[in-house]
């Protein structure tokens, strides 16, 4: 009865490391004969100017994909920019393991905080550890205008800044929600977009009410720069809503020129529904999304030559054959196949065309981006990559 | 509440099986730990409602857990009992409603980083019971059948991707009357061995004629109750303070007739296409998901003998930037994307019947409908081989089961 899995996998410490050691070895294979990438051996990093004018941009390539359909053989023809475009120009981490909670909002706010955080994945609470963005903008003395998240959904509005005492208010990046822009911009009309708002593919049963008012059109009018039938007008010629969040990013660094970014995709966790085209389809998207938003930085002097990004999962996604689960469709049994993922980092500072297969973990990227930016993530429990410098 | 301070009468809300069930083996309950009971309670309390598999799974389990020594019996569940509970969840009502103590329970061990140990215990356990209790063989080898792309005249892509290094992928098939072919062979099955529950047809499209001894569910058939189950979903989604928890609460608590099901029909099987729209993921919206989530759990729940499922088109996922211009297509299906959802659906059903006893001669046909492809996996197939021969489905079904 309880166990519904007796055959198949094994949670163990050494099976998952055993588990995660196998994934990262199938990438890394992969990459050396496709993308003709070497392995490691020096640091990943390299001297790249002062850290007072280097810019960050972090993209969660979410929510949660695996091997399959992205770096194992099979997945290869749904992730061709990645490949081709920016592997050969990236360092890339082969096992990033999240050791924390699979909900899409608790493990970002890990994943920005450095620490596990335990909140509950759907509720609108802050995270519980001060954010990278705290750490950037109180260490640096940087203005609030200088770290910005732009989030997918309702639930992440609180995620730009902790409960921390010690930071927390005042210290925190600001947020954009563009769902929020969108139904600003769409208020009063009566078109059916109901589904396109929804806040969470995790469960078809979260869906917290939208706001969109006063603030959002402020902040499309003041930040944005972009009046409310401009935003309308592109609007309607995207697809989905992260592309939505690319041409916000987009218009932010335009306007705003911020040193650090946080952009967190979503259309992948449309998995949820148990379509496999659609979560391919949104795995196919979001790899020539990240490859749109490193043209964009290309193209705008403010970034080209002095940004770093960095593109990671926020975790996988179950394995076909962990019965627990029900395969890609969701995140839920904690085996390797959805604890273990990939990261990329690429531009500013960073070696081209190398594999690193030591193992990392998720809390570790908040101390990293320390070492890159030059503040210190004293409460982070993870460590800096910067080891490897 | 601890479950040593069980009593016969605190199960008087259990329907009447799951409390002889409950009650006869009170003592066996009361030493179980507290991270492991609720468990077995969930399946108890549907005990009336269960597939006769089920039932008697659940009461060889029991009966085994009661003549274990109290040696063994620290043995089996000490991994369970070192795992840290906290007062909230023992004072849940855990005994009344075991489902949602484990969801509760699952969070915790999530948020205190004890979901592996728990999971290395329950996969312990699994094994322990898979040797004391050896799972009962089929009576005759298992055949699953996938029949994919209803709708679709032509694709170009590759089909079976992950299924035909396990089997022989046959490139000429012959497809006429390859429906029929294959239903008269269920049926022959369902006749020849009169199981209930274990002969299934399950439909994502339009139904076909097919044999009276199927137990057969069907995803327009239930559309008026999937309609209401939204139609409610919605109405309590807009209450002031409704949460998931809440919401899943609500929809656990669900009666069969709550959402329009005849109470004068089969209520193992009401129950159970209940539970399909109120636990599955998608299964409400999308009748690809539907099927291959209803294959799963008919596999994982009944057992069948024979499983035949065929996949129907599901409707678009319409765009946003045609939702913002507000242009109609809602009723459209998407042929192609059904076709691939439907092929890896075809592959998970093949997984989840390898899962049940009598693996090793079980067999497995997916068929592309009304085209020359499809693939056969099984002893008597070649695994990875590509076979140009000429064949009918009614062959394929008989080659299948020997």
């Amino acid at each position: 009865m309880i166990v519904k899995e007796p055959f198949i996998g094994d949670a163990s410490s050494n099976c998952l490391r055993e588990a995660t050691n196998g994934l990262s070895c199938s990438r890394r294979d992969f990459l050396r004969s496709a993308a003709g990438v070497v392995l490691g051996g020096a640091s990943p990093f390299l001297y790249a100017g002062p850290a007072s004018t280097r810019k960050v941009i972090v993209v969660t390539f979410g929510g949660g994909a695996r091997d399959q359909e992205t770096f194992a053989p099979a997945g290869q023809e749904n992730i061709p920019y990645m490949l081709k475009e920016l592997i050969p120009q990236a360092s890339f981490f082969t096992q990033v393991v999240n050791r924390g909670v699979l909900g899409h909002y608790v493990a970002t706010a890990s994943l920005a905080t450095g620490v596990y955080e335990t909140l509950n994945n759907f509720s609108s609470t802050p995270p519980q550890h001060p954010t990278v963005f705290e750490y950037f903008r109180k260490d640096l003395k940087r203005p609030p205008t200088d770290a910005w998240v732009v989030a997918p959904s309702n639930g992440f509005s609180r995620i730009g800044e902790s409960e921390s005492r010690r930071y927390g208010p005042g210290w925190g990046a600001q947020v954009i929600l563009p769902k929020h822009l969108l139904l600003a911009a769409m208020s009063g009309g009566t078109i059916d977009y109901e589904h396109l708002l929804r806040d969470n593919y995790e469960t078809p049963l979260f869906a917290p009410q939208l706001k969109g008012g006063e603030f959002e059109f402020r902040q499309m009018e003041t930040i944005l720069k972009l009046s409310v039938g401009d935003f309308r007008s592109h609007a309607k010629t995207l697809s989905s809503p992260d592309e939505l969040s690319v041409y916000v990013v987009q218009q932010l660094m335009q306007q705003q020129a911020p040193s650090l970014i946080w952009v967190t995709m979503h259309d992948i966790d449309v998995a949820h529904t148990g379509a496999y085209s659609l979560y391919v389809e949104s795995v196919r998207r979001t790899d020539r999304l990240c490859a749109e938003l490193w043209k964009i930085v290309q193209s705008n002097p403010e970034y080209a030559g002095n940004t770093t990004m960095m593109i990671l999962p926020d975790f996988g996604r179950d394995s076909d054959e962990e019965a627990g689960g029900n395969g890609f469709q969701h995140h839920r049994t904690g085996d390797p196949s959805s604890r273990t993922t990939w990261m990329m980092a690429l531009g500013a500072g960073v070696r081209e065309g190398r594999i690193y297969d030591q193992p990392v973990q998720s809390t570790d990227l908040v101390p990293t981006l320390g070492s890159i930016m030059g503040f210190q993530a004293s409460i982070a429990q993870g460590r800096p990559i910067q080891e490897l410098f | 509440m601890l479950p040593r301070d069980l009593k016969p009468e605190q199960f008087r809300t259990y329907p009447p099986e799951a409390r002889k069930l409950a009650v006869n083996n009170l003592r066996t309950l009361q030493q179980l730990p507290l991270s492991f009971l609720p468990n077995l309670l969930s399946e108890i309390i549907e005990l009336d409602y269960k597939f006769p598999v089920e039932r008697q799974r659940i009461s060889k389990e029991i009966a085994m857990l009661g003549s274990l020594a109290p040696a063994q019996m620290h043995e089996w569940f000490g991994s369970f009992r070192d795992l840290s509970l906290s007062i909230k969840l023992e004072h849940l009502d855990w005994l009344n409603q075991p489902a949602q103590f484990v969801e509760q329970l699952s969070a915790h061990l999530w948020s205190t980083h004890q979901l592996d140990a728990f999971r290395k215990a329950a996969k312990e356990y699994g094994n322990r019971l898979q040797a004391a209790v050896a799972p009962d063989q089929p009576v005759i080898a298992r055949l699953g059948i996938a029949i994919i792309g209803q709708g679709l005249d032509a694709y170009d892509g590759r089909l079976f991707r992950d299924l035909r290094e396990h089997g022989t992928f046959f490139s000429h098939i012959n497809p006429e009357n390859g429906i029929q072919q294959l239903m008269k062979a269920v049926a022959a099955r369902a006749q020849a061995h009169p199981v209930p529950y274990a002969h299934w047809y399950v439909e994502g499209g339009h139904v076909v004629e097919h044999g009276p001894m199927l137990t057969h569910v069907s995803y327009q058939a239930l559309e008026a109750k999937r309609l209401a189950l939204l139609n409610k979903m919605n109405a309590e989604i807009k209450r002031p303070g409704m949460g998931p928890v809440e919401l899943r609460t609500i929809l656990a608590a669900l009666q069969p007739a709550d959402v329009g099901f005849d109470s004068q029909e089969d209520v193992v099987l009401n129950h159970f296409q209940l539970k399909l729209l109120t636990e599955g993921s998608g299964t409400q919206v999308f009748s690809t998901t539907f099927v291959q989530w209803t294959a799963r759990e008919a596999l994982r729940r009944a057992q069948p003998l024979t499983l035949l499922v065929r996949f129907g088109p599901r409707q678009r996922q319409r765009p946003m930037n045609e939702l913002l211009s507000n242009i109609d297509s809602h009723s459209e299906p998407d042929l192609v994307g059904s076709l691939v959802d439907a092929d890896m659906g075809a592959y998970y059903n093949w997984i989840n019947q390898q899962r049940l006893p009598g693996a090793e001669y079980s067999s497995f046909i997916a068929w592309f409908e009304g085209s020359s492809r499809a693939v056969a996996l099984g002893p008597p197939f070649a695994r990875g081989a590509t076979s140009s021969a000429t064949a009918t489905l009614e062959e394929l079904a008989s080659w299948a089961v020997g």
